[in-house]
């Protein structure tokens, strides 16, 4: 043992040698590997392969024996109005609100790389929005935008803007916007906290030099600054946009993806077809569309990755 | 000076206090709900920006009257055996891909990285059927085996970046003097990585906390629920009286997670950004 141990550092151009000890080392390897692994093969890898089959059959709570249909259900919902309309939904969803939280994330960055007093307490209480958990911050949404009681129809009212509130959650857009708003709110500080990270690493020296030549403070910015963090944003916005075309919480929350499936995602499309009506095969299938989505977005990830470590 | 000072209101203190309010609104709003009476609640004459009549019915009503208090220890006892767990699957995979060298070690590691970027809404219902075919739901089981595949990835990558940091030479020195790998990774490399180990248990124990679509999924009585699928599923009935409860609840599940993840925000954000920032 001793023997062995001490060959290690030392045996680099003996190949007999190295092979044993890179076989042992491999051995060791894949018992260390084991335990974590086998959870992800069973809880990931299994039910993506189960998932897949479900998908081409037509399993459903009351069926005892799935029958296999090929692409049926992937076709068909392709000619469903609900799910075409869950894709418009997603694009919208998505789209505005990345595009929200990246610039007020940036704009929020950039105010707390000053410095000032009680800093450390300014970001632990904007990041609350994001660590406390979604599904119950979602409930204060559902109060704040209640048909009835909304506070924000209470300061609508009263400011003499309108003589009715709005029916937040009762309407098709106004729904549509409502979730918009949480999710802009919930996600702005991760954008926020985030790019500070990559805002810090940028050198002090760098800017003042621009500033001795003579560049103003947004050229600074826009030709020093966000090139250099470029890499953070781009991650952060891969992320983001795999959490949100996938969200459940805040719409389960909020409308259950009502009013007329107005504000369904893939996620709670699934959820109602498969859970509540029974299709499992169906639900399975609407959850896989968002596979290819997400294809793009982790080779992005490991393109980027693999480009930025070599 | 008095110009750096006007400057410095309005390009910081400003729009910080703005984004303070936006930021913080929902959070003083479940506060004030909390602690309203009814009557107050549905008054929408009066300012409702204050409470003018204080009360902890709402509070009493949580604790003594709804399943609250099994759905905290339920939530607890399903994080903390998550969290076990996963830490230990992440310490071994983490060690193992930093420090030995064997054949697949990238395409595990990049197959690992992948599982980080699987959202729950993919596999809940396949999941789901997996969780049924092992006699598991409706039990903590289905939410404490199946919680670790959200969390080991990431602890994965967070430790793995961890171990490299530590000198491969303490290591080395240690099995030149005779230790095997084993001890020498219990007793040199994991005190050194325990700071990267605490910022994996927070980063497990909070996420465990706040997941929601599996709990919700695998569950359907009323003792196993975890506590934002307990609120949400046997609270909001529609019924105005539960606002006061539904918000205490909000508010006293939010607390705990809102101190412990102060202490580790710095090191997220660096197991996050993964080699992005230098």
């Amino acid at each position: 043992m001793r023997a062995e141990a001490r060959k290690r550092p030392v045996a680099a151009g003996q190949a007999p040698t190295i092979g044993e000890l890179l076989d042992r080392q491999g051995l060791l390897a894949y018992v260390l590997l084991l335990p974590g692994l086998l959870i992800l093969i069973l809880f990931i890898g299994y039910p993506f392969v189960t998932s897949l089959w479900l998908a081409v059959t037509d399993q459903s709570v009351s069926t005892s024996v799935a029958r296999f249909i090929g692409l049926d259900n992937f076709t068909d919902e392709l000619r469903s109005q609900i799910f075409l309309q869950t894709v418009r939904n997603t694009f919208v969803y998505t789209g505005v609100t990345v595009v929200f939280k990246l610039v007020l994330g940036i704009g929020l960055a950039v105010l707390m790389n000053q410095s000032f007093r009680l800093k450390n307490l300014a970001r632990a209480a904007l990041l609350l929005p994001w660590i406390v958990p979604t599904a119950l911050s979602a409930i204060a949404w559902l109060w704040l935008f209640d048909a009835t009681f909304s506070v924000f129809n209470w300061a609508i009212v009263h400011s003499g803007l309108a003589d009715r509130g709005i029916n937040w959650l009762g309407e098709g857009s106004w729904a549509m916007t409502s979730i918009i708003i949480a999710n802009i709110w919930r996600g702005t500080p991760f954008f926020a906290i985030t790019i500070l990270a990559g805002l810090q690493t940028v050198e002090r020296e760098l800017l003042d030099a621009a500033a001795v030549d003579g560049a103003s403070s947004w050229q600074r910015f826009w030709r020093i600054t966000l090139p250099l963090v470029r890499p953070v944003l781009l991650i952060v916005l891969l992320f983001s946009t795999i959490w949100t075309i996938s969200d459940f919480q805040l719409v389960y929350v909020l409308t259950r993806g009502g009013p007329a499936n107005s504000t369904h995602l893939f996620g709670t499309l699934a959820y109602d077809v498969a859970v509540r009506a029974g299709q499992l095969s169906e639900g399975a299938a609407i959850s896989l569309y968002m596979f290819p989505v997400l294809i793009l977005c982790v080779v992005a990830l490991l393109l980027y990755f693999r480009r930025s470590s070599t | 000076m008095r110009t750096t000072g006007a400057r410095r209101l309005v390009t910081l203190y400003l729009p910080l206090s703005l984004a303070a309010i936006v930021l913080l609104f929902p959070f003083y709003w479940m506060l004030i709900t909390s602690l309203k009476t009814n009557r107050e609640l549905i008054d929408l004459g009066g300012l409702p920006f204050w409470v003018f009549q204080p009360t902890l019915e709402h509070y009493q009503f949580l604790f003594g009257e709804t399943g609250f208090m099994r759905w905290a220890l339920n939530t607890l006892t399903i994080s903390i055996a998550a969290t076990a767990i996963s830490l230990v699957c992440s310490i071994l995979a983490g060690y193992t891909l930093a420090r030995l060298r064997f054949r697949g070690a990238g395409a595990i590691a990049a197959a690992i990285f992948v599982t980080y970027l699987v959202p729950q809404t993919l596999l809940f219902l396949p999941l789901l059927e997996v969780v049924r075919q092992l006699g598991l739901s409706n039990t903590l089981w289905s939410m404490i085996l199946t919680y670790p595949t959200i969390l080991i990835p990431f602890g994965t990558w967070l430790l793995m970046g961890y171990f490299r940091s530590i000198p491969r030479e303490l290591e080395e020195s240690a099995l030149i003097d005779g230790a095997s790998r084993v001890r020498a990774m219990t007793q040199i490399v994991l005190p050194l990585a325990m700071p990267g180990i605490l910022s994996a248990a927070i980063f497990s124990f909070t996420l465990s906390w706040n997941e929601f679509i599996y709990a919700l999924v695998f569950t359907t009585s009323t003792d196993i629920k975890t506590i934002p699928v307990g609120v949400v599923t046997e609270l909001v009935k529609g019924d105005v009286y539960f606002w006061g409860s539904m918000m205490a609840a909000c508010l006293i599940a939010s607390v705990p997670i809102a101190i412990i993840y102060n202490f580790f925000v710095a090191r997220f954000v660096a197991g996050f950004t993964m080699g992005a920032i230098k």
